[in-house]
Order: C-alpha cells, then sequence, then structure tokens
C-alpha cells in the first residue's frame, strides 16, 4: 500500500544516525576491540587497545567525535518502490547530514573542488546511493568514514581464472603495504564480482555487516576466515605498534559477475568503524 | 612512562630510544597538509613564514569544532606521510619534533636522522582521548584554512613512541 511521508522524518533520522555513528562505537566493533585486548601479550599492544577502548568510553560520554576525521558524509537510501516522499529527497538528506556535523560538533573535511580545494565548511555535500525496493518504508545507512583508511583501499581487477590464493595475496599485500596508516586494527571489507563499481560498492556495504557474523556462502566465510588469518600474521597490530591483531575482521560480498572477468575491491575500514543504519 | 617536556633539545633527544613509549608535557603546533603546502611555497620563495620552526614539533592533526566547555575537540593524529614532501625542507629550517601516525619515507627517515630530530607517533583514531590530553588551544595562523589552519597547542601528558629519530 502506498504510504506518503514528509521528507523532514529522513533530514531528523539522518541527523540522529551521523550522531550515533560518530560517537557512539558500533557494540560489536567495541566487543571485538575488548576481545583483542585479551588476545594481546606484549605491553604496547595492550596500551594502545587500553587508549582505543577508553576513547570509544570517552567520546560516547561527552558526545565527542570518536575520531577527529569524520569523513565524508556517505549515505544509502533503499526506498520502497510505494513510498511517496513530499519534498526534496535529496536536500532533505544533505540538510540532516549538515545538520549533524553542525550540531554534533564533528570537522568539516570536503573541499568544493578536488584540484582548487576550498573547504566548503559544511561537510557537504554528501555522497547518496539509492536503490530502489519492495514495499513502503526507506532503510537509511550512514558512514562516516576518515581518509586515513580510505586513502589505503585498493580494488583488482583479476583474470576469471586467476588461483584464489591470488586474491588472498592481493588482500594480504593491501593491509601490509597501508602499515599503520589505516589505524588498526581494521575491519576488512572486500567486494567481489559485479563490475569495477559493483565491486567497490559491495566491499563498503561488507563493512556493515556485524563484526564476526561470516558470510553465508560456506566457501566465502572459508575465504574470510583464511584472510583474516594471514593478515593478522604480519603483526601490524593495533596502531601499529605490532602485535596479534592487525584486523578485527574479514566480511565479504559477492555479486554475479561476467565471464571475463573478476573485480576484487578491498575498503579498508579503521578500528574506529562509523556505520548507523534505521529504517522509517 | 618517561615523561619528556618541549620544546624539544638535542640533548633530550639523545636519551630517546627507538620504541621507548613517552608522555608529552609542553607546547606544539598543528600543521597538516594544506599548511604544510603554504610553509613549503613560502620557504621556497624566501618569505617569511607566521611561525618560529627551530626547536618546534609540528603534531599533524586538524582537530573538529571545539564545545565551549573543552579546551579542544577531537584530535587523533593524521597520515604523517602526506607530508613526507614537505618535511625535508622543514627540518632545514629547524623543525625538532613530529607527532603523526605511519611509516614515513626513506627520504624522511635519513633527514630526521641527519637534523638530530625525531618523529613520535600516537594512536590513531583515538581522538577523544587524546583531546583530554591538551589544555589548550589558539589558532595562530592560516586561520582561513578551518580546521587545517596552525594552532599552538599547550599538551599535558600526551602519549607517543619514539619512532624514527
Amino acid at each position: 500500500m502506498t504510504r506518503i511521508i514528509d521528507a523532514k522524518l529522513i533530514t531528523d533520522k539522518i541527523k540522529d544516525l551521523f550522531i550515533k555513528a560518530n560517537t557512539c562505537l558500533r557494540p560489536d566493533i567495541l566487543a571485538g576491540l575488548k576481545k583483542a585486548r585479551k588476545n594481546e601479550a606484549k605491553e604496547k599492544s595492550k596500551y594502545a587497545l587500553d587508549i582505543i577502548i577508553k576513547n570509544a568510553f570517552i567520546a560516547k560520554k561527552k558526545m565527542l567525535a570518536i575520531c577527529q576525521d569524520t569523513g565524508m558524509a556517505v549515505v544509502y537510501l533503499k526506498a520502497g518502490q510505494s513510498l511517496i516522499v513530499k519534498g526534496n529527497l535529496k536536500k532533505a538528506v544533505a540538510k540532516g547530514a549538515a545538520l549533524a556535523y553542525k550540531k554534533g560538533y564533528f570537522r568539516s573535511s570536503v573541499v568544493d573542488d578536488p584540484l582548487i580545494r576550498k573547504n566548503t565548511n559544511t561537510n557537504l555535500p554528501p555522497i547518496i546511493y539509492t536503490d530502489i525496493v519492495p514495499g513502503n518504508k526507506i532503510n537509511i545507512k550512514v558512514v562516516a568514514k576518515g581518509f586515513g583508511c580510505e586513502n589505503v583501499s585498493k580494488i583488482r581487477m583479476f583474470r576469471p581464472t586467476d588461483p584464489v590464493s591470488s586474491i588472498e595475496d592481493f588482500v594480504v599485500n593491501t593491509v601490509k603495504e597501508a602499515g599503520s596508516r589505516p589505524c588498526p586494527p581494521v575491519y576488512i571489507g572486500i567486494g567481489m564480482g559485479g563490475t569495477l563499481d559493483k565491486a567497490v560498492s559491495l566491499s563498503r556495504e561488507a563493512i556493515f555487516r556485524p563484526l564476526g557474523k561470516g558470510s553465508k556462502d560456506k566457501h566465502i566465510a572459508r575465504l574470510e576466515k583464511s584472510i583474516l588469518k594471514k593478515v593478522n600474521n604480519l603483526r601490524i597490530g593495533p596502531a601499529g605498534v605490532g602485535g596479534n591483531t592487525t584486523a578485527l575482521g574479514v566480511s565479504i560480498l559477492t555479486y554475479p559477475t561476467h565471464i571475463a572477468g573478476l573485480p576484487v575491491s578491498v575498503n579498508i575500514s579503521c578500528h574506529a568503524t562509523r556505520t548507523a543504519e534505521a529504517t522509517i | 612512562m618517561r615523561k619528556i617536556f618541549l620544546p624539544l633539545t638535542k640533548d633530550i633527544i639523545k636519551t630517546l630510544k627507538q620504541g621507548e613509549m613517552v608522555l608529552l608535557s609542553g607546547r606544539v603546533l598543528t600543521a597538516r597538509d594544506a599548511a604544510h603546502k603554504r610553509l613549503s611555497d613560502a620557504l621556497k620563495a624566501g618569505k617569511i613564514i607566521p611561525v618560529v620552526l627551530k626547536g618546534e614539533t609540528i603534531y599533524y592533526v586538524g582537530p573538529t569544532p571545539r564545545r565551549k566547555s573543552e579546551a579542544i575537540g577531537s584530535c587523533g593524529p593524521t597520515t604523517s606521510s602526506r607530508m613526507d614532501p614537505f618535511t625535508p625542507l622543514l627540518l632545514k629550517h629547524g623543525l625538532t619534533g613530529m607527532i603523526g601516525k605511519g611509516e614515513r619515507s626513506k627520504e624522511v627517515n635519513l633527514a630526521i636522522k641527519k637534523h638530530k630530530a625525531v618523529y613520535f607517533i600516537t594512536i590513531g583514531g583515538a581522538g577523544a582521548y587524546l583531546s583530554e590530553k591538551v589544555k589548550s588551544a589558539k589558532i595562530i595562523a592560516y586561520k582561513d584554512l578551518g580546521p587545517e589552519a596552525i594552532y599552538r597547542l599547550e599538551i599535558k601528558d600526551f602519549p607517543a613512541i619514539a619512532e624514527v629519530l
């Protein structure tokens, strides 16, 4: 049945989600950090994790940004085809993001042009992805991703005949080259299949999956475990000081692809993985 | 953990060991990408820059806006390697310490040794925690750069590891 909502509802929700994402660390990530703390032996690794865990508590208590890099505002909308939004949906999203960054005291990290580079001072514009789904609801996901980890993310177009081990090597080498830049322990999102852009998109969505909840596909779940083990053998450790935990988890999403290709995107997300989600 | 007071001197740096965990207290400047480019362009053109680099420590950070009740907003380190193209020149002009996160280039590591300077790392992504280690913050140059302006910070017991010296 057709449902009508006011665009203001979207604005309010987007605002709340960005404030939540930037100040309240996801419970699954916090649990992962605490588990990692128990698994570390070296003083320095424990010290780094203690600070990272304390940081989450301070941020939540003071409503302060978990990390000063509060990211570009990325929004995923899955809109039901029977939903009518009264007003301007894109403007409503932008307004919600702008309000969150102002009221949350988050950093304006966006420049108006990639070459001229003048700060927009509003953190606008956001990046909006939309998808049409059955139903009359709208699912909203937001990501505030810092660029420390964004800058070390990668994509490679594999041959369809390349062995799976070469994909594992690609992921492990990407993490190795990144070193301590992306703020380990990281959460690794991987997108496999589709097209160049689809693989990247999947690798972003992959980090929404709760940490520790493996893929439903058995062969993919096995691959996730294998990559996680290899990545942790790198011993980059928390904050790059060495140790057992370089990554908290690996999440792979797949999509059918072309007979001639096998795109693989690696989206590295820092220990302050900031996402939030709601359905209206 | 040993407490180190800033400004750094060559004598203090001599006592530091690679990998040593320390707590830093004293004055630092902040600068990141855009401020580095401006400083570097001005120095190359032989112009006067708005800060004195001699003996100074730069913290690579672009904080979030502060609430009135706080000295500063969230203020963790940004990736140091983006400053690599500018660092040797700043070291030549007297820069003595740097605080950031991540590895530096070979060229920067050599320049740090040559100038008997030090590069500290701190905990990336711990901006809220580190904000409690900053006692005051004041913009002193390039205000138009917003979060990339140069601040003067007073820090106390700021956790760091001597990474390159």
